[in-house]
């Protein structure tokens, strides 16, 4: 066998085991994906129930005066929170939220406020790392399956940033970078600033008008005391498993792509042995054909 | 008519149904609610018990809340639990054993802490159900 033909078909050989590793790992995320996405529904009553029991208290006591959704007049610190993956082979996924949250970074600092940067995800703890950034704090282990005890655990200590004084390292607003899942095809990187809160609507009007005069237990204050917190973790519950979603889709994408790529290699490949083959083929039998009129010739005189 | 009642934890639905009647306990003290009961938003006491009583006759639900808050209006109950679980689901030997432990990590205090009264409220929702 020729030199170049062994050559060709090593590199075949080598295509073909990173096909099988990337196909194997686009099955698993088209297996994984399904069920993000279930977990993404799942959790939506919760948020929606949460949502219009902030907004009836809220739209009841007219004056709210709770620190969580006053904007400080001039805010120093900020904090940014970025939800990044655990694991690479996920195309773009983790360099679109960095480059998200860099620009809102410079952005924040544009307006004289200091950042101070709370990473979730391995990929996003390695990027700050290896360029010798601070974090705050870190959380990993759980960016493909997010638990609710994960939001509670990364809430109290965002909100225990919140509730210190700036001028003992306190922050004055809390924004969260994610990838926000739109769909199977579509997932983008996001800025949501978690506090102080607005109030977003995630349910349509109600049909019969404005919300019903409720009775609060025990009062409409102490309603809204224990309930915000709570809607801060739940908005970031929200946000893990958005972006759980998101990086499987991506992974999904990226390793399809992968696939495809060595698939087209492989092939471009195989014809390239062919043609070497027949190079040979053909160099033999004029090798024979020349030999054997050499030998023609010599028995002729 | 009777009320439309779901039973929700952050990560999905515990148990949703038509219920004629539901007992929990909020920082107030008991609430029961009936048909066309007025609006009503309460926060659930740290680890107490909802009671479910279903349509049809069925036997009562029995849920044990970590805590959470409930809202009432149209004849929709919504419970919203941080952590739940159902009377018939709790794994009593386990949570015996998980009390014993959060009791001895306790120590003497003049109020029992948040986990161990969540679980004093598994073991009675396992109980009665």
């Amino acid at each position: 066998m020729g030199a170049q033909l062994r050559a060709v078909r090593r590199r075949i050989r080598s295509v073909q085991s990173t096909a099988k590793i990337t196909r194997a790992q686009e099955l698993i995320a088209s297996s994984r994906i399904i069920k993000a996405q279930q977990r993404l529904h799942a959790a939506a009553p919760y948020a929606r129930e949460l949502t219009r029991a902030v907004e009836a208290v809220v739209s009841r006591s007219e004056n709210v005066d709770h620190p969580l959704t006053q904007p400080v007049v001039s805010p120093t610190r900020a904090a940014v929170l970025i939800l990044t993956s655990d694991r690479g082979f996920c195309g773009g996924f983790n360099a679109n939220v960095l480059r998200e949250a860099q620009s809102l970074r410079a952005l924040l600092e544009s307006r004289q406020i200091e950042t101070v940067t709370y990473v979730a995800g391995r990929k996003g703890i390695g990027w700050h790392r290896f360029r010798g950034r601070e974090m705050a704090a870190e959380w990993s282990g759980f960016s493909d399956t997010p638990r609710h005890e994960n939001a509670t655990e990364v809430a109290s200590s965002l909100l225990e940033a919140f509730n210190r004084p700036t001028s003992e390292g306190g922050v004055d607003e809390i924004h969260v970078v994610y990838t926000q899942f739109v769909s199977m095809l579509t997932q983008q990187a996001v800025v949501h600033r978690l506090l102080p809160l607005e109030i977003v609507q995630t349910y349509e009007e109600p049909p019969a008008g404005p919300l019903p005069m409720y009775e609060f237990e025990p009062s409409p204050a102490d309603v809204l005391n224990a309930l915000l917190p709570w809607y801060v973790e739940s908005r970031l519950f929200q946000a893990l498993l958005d972006s759980a979603a998101s990086e499987i889709a991506a992974r999904r994408r990226a390793m399809k792509s992968a696939t495809d790529n060595a698939n087209e290699l492989i092939e471009q490949l195989s014809r390239e042995a062919n043609k070497a083959r027949q190079a040979e083929i053909t160099q033999e039998i004029s090798e024979i054909v020349g030999g054997a009129n050499a030998l023609a010739d010599a028995t002729r005189e | 008519m009777s009320m439309q009642v779901e039973l929700v934890q952050p990560e999905g639905e515990l148990w949703s149904g038509n219920a004629e009647m539901v007992i929990a306990r909020t920082l107030d003290g008991e609430i029961g609610l009936l048909t066309n009961h007025a609006p009503v938003i309460g926060i659930l006491a740290e680890g107490s018990m909802v009671q479910i009583r279903p349509d049809g006759g069925g036997a009562d639900i029995f849920a044990a809340v970590s805590g959470g808050f409930l809202s009432m209006c149209d004849n929709r109950v919504s419970i919203l639990a941080r952590q739940a679980e159902l009377g018939t689901d709790v794994d009593t030997p386990n949570v015996e054993s998980f009390l014993a432990e959060a009791l001895r990590d306790a120590g003497a205090g003049p109020e029992e802490p948040p986990d161990v009264r969540y679980y004093r409220a598994l073991l009675r929702a396992a109980e009665q159900s």
